[in-house]
């Protein structure tokens, strides 16, 4: 795949912030994009850089407006300069370490108490149970970007046999629950209200404050969803906490 | 060394500058609402300007001391008392062991700042002492504080010598935190990168009528209500970052400006972003306030800041200075 020709456009998120776009769409190869870019910056971050969120096919970078002033020439913005350096960065090549994507495997119970949406979504796109899970797990989902709560993955895309809107009214959630929102999958790691439609739960810990990486996962993640039962769930879940 | 929540307020928390650096991960910066007022009183006591400091909505807690401690309040004016006698904002005092401070009406603004010289002993959560309730991490015990919680502070500078049978001692000058000749209640803004998404027309409702805080307000965000804006288009917008001082066109047409605890990224219109140096003005507004907007360039944004930095670097200088000179002076 070439990187080097995708075309983008940069603008001002307020006064200390900047976003790259690179159009407004969910696509994977776009994606891919935005991460790798986000980890060059990860790696050498820009002067007066403070931190860069990735979404789906943008990429954010705030900044020390106090460190950047001091780099503008006069008559220009500290806008202008970081727009300048990033536009720099968007010439320099993704190396293949850039695009390295890691595998994880979650495991999901879909019995019925863990899957209150699992009927409705079966007899709405008229498929067996057993079907709807096989095709969860059938395909490898990509970790698009992180948001809305602490670790909460928005993953895509979905089987369109499976993809289904997203509630009218939000309910309340409980953690590890994998929902599905459109073309798209993702799993709760706090008790939150969701309008995401329930299918099972991981006994994992998407979130969990005491660990070095406080979240399971990260944007450019490869995810395998693998089905389990209710006994695997329950010693599966003694573990975590252990 | 510790102070006592005698009576829990609604929504008191520890607070600093934000925890940056993980919003890659969804986990939001949260900090102190008004980072301006917090850094003042940081600067009053002699500490880092980013140091945790307790942020207090109205009804506040009721804090005993249990031993001397130099503090300083900050922000909102919430008529503030030691002993039932009041005590001024923007002052340092040095507060006797078995003093009561408590906090009896607003006078002005939505938020307090509490700094004890020193700070308070806690553990940072990922380079940072804010409390991220979602997540119930950060801060103390990751939640607001509750009666009977004990916060423990770092540093014993002999107050008690100095205090004497005194119950505290209000020290003799004062924080000036108005720093610039603004029209109350307007606020500048960027413009975002969806404001050209909205119909003519309800851009100039946006930049014309005054939008009223609603009290679905909170530290999350301030929902606005007015007259309902338009868009040109439906098309989605996936879901992308945003910032404090975001404001978003929800699907009802109404406005939502992100505060301090807003989430990473955002899937709705971001149609402006109120400029950073006026965060402080906004954060002390209270729901059933109104504001306007009006347009700034890039260069004034900045250069507001700059100036709102400037004025804190010459009153972190003041302050430092003071502070040392009357210790030693009273130093025995």
């Amino acid at each position: 795949m070439n990187y080097s020709n995708i075309s983008y456009r940069i603008f001002p998120l307020g006064d200390t912030a900047i976003t790259i776009d690179f159009g407004n769409h969910i696509n994977e190869s776009i994606n891919k994009e935005v991460v790798a870019r986000f980890t060059q910056l990860q790696q050498q971050p820009l002067p007066g850089m403070i931190e860069a969120i990735p979404a789906y096919s943008s990429l954010t970078i705030l900044y020390n407006l106090f460190e950047v002033v001091k780099k503008k020439k006069p008559g220009t913005t500290a806008f202008d300069w970081m727009k300048e350096q990033l536009e720099e960065r968007m010439k320099l090549p993704l190396t293949e370490n850039l695009l390295a994507t890691r595998l994880i495997k979650i495991p999901v119970c879909y019995a019925t108490e863990f899957a209150p949406d699992m009927h409705y979504l079966a007899t709405t796109k008229n498929i067996s149970t057993e079907e709807l899970i096989q095709i969860h797990q059938a395909t490898n989902y990509k970790v698009y970007m992180l948001g809305f709560l602490p670790g909460f993955a928005y993953m895509g895309e979905v089987d369109e046999r499976i993809a289904i809107p997203r509630k009218q009214q939000p309910q309340n959630v409980l953690p590890g629950s994998v929902g599905i929102a459109g073309k798209q999958t993702g799993i709760y790691p706090f008790t939150s209200p969701g309008g995401w439609q329930i299918i099972g739960r991981t006994p994992l810990k998407l979130f969990d404050a005491a660990r070095d990486e406080p979240t399971l996962l990260k944007a450019g993640d490869t995810v395998q969803f693998v089905a389990i039962t209710k006994e695997e769930f329950q010693q599966l879940s003694i573990e975590t906490i252990e | 060394m510790s102070i006592k929540i005698y009576k829990a307020g609604i929504i008191d928390t520890l607070q600093d500058g934000g925890r940056y650096g993980y919003q890659q991960l969804g986990i939001n910066p949260g900090g102190a609402m008004d980072k301006f007022a917090a850094q003042i009183a940081n600067m009053l006591v002699g500490n880092n300007a980013n140091e945790a400091v307790l942020e207090l909505h109205f009804p506040a807690s009721i804090i005993l001391f249990q031993q001397p401690a130099l503090i300083a309040l900050s922000g909102a004016d919430f008529s503030a008392s030691m002993n039932g006698e009041k005590i001024p904002t923007l002052h340092p005092i040095v507060v006797n062991k078995g003093t009561v401070l408590q906090f009896h009406k607003i006078v002005k603004g939505a938020r307090c700042y509490l700094a004890i010289q020193g700070g308070f002993v806690i553990d940072k959560w990922l380079n940072s002492y804010s409390t991220n309730s979602k997540a119930g991490v950060g801060g103390y015990m990751g939640r607001s504080l509750q009666k009977d919680d004990e916060l423990f502070f770092k540093r014993n500078e002999h107050h008690a010598i100095l205090l004497g049978k005194k119950e505290w001692i209000v020290l003799p000058w004062k924080a000036d935190d108005q720093w610039e000749n603004k029209k109350c209640n307007e606020l500048l803004l960027l413009p975002g990168n969806e404001l050209n998404r909205m119909t003519d027309k309800s851009k100039e409702k946006m930049f014309g009528l005054p939008f009223t805080i609603s009290n679905q307000s909170d530290r999350m965000g301030f929902r606005l209500r007015s007259e309902l804006l338009h868009t040109t288009t439906q098309e989605e917008v996936v879901s992308s970052g945003v910032s404090f001082g975001t404001i978003q066109l929800l699907p009802d047409g109404q406005l939502i400006i992100l505060m301090a605890d807003h989430q990473t990224t955002g899937g709705y219109p971001r149609v402006g972003h109120v400029i950073t140096a006026h965060h402080s003005a906004l954060a002390q507004m209270k729901a059933g306030e109104m504001i306007r907007f009006r347009l700034a360039s890039q260069q004034l944004a900045e250069e507001l800041l700059i100036k709102q930095q400037q004025h804190l670097l010459q009153l972190q200088n003041a302050c430092t200075f003071r502070v040392e000179q009357y210790f030693n002076a009273n130093r025995h």
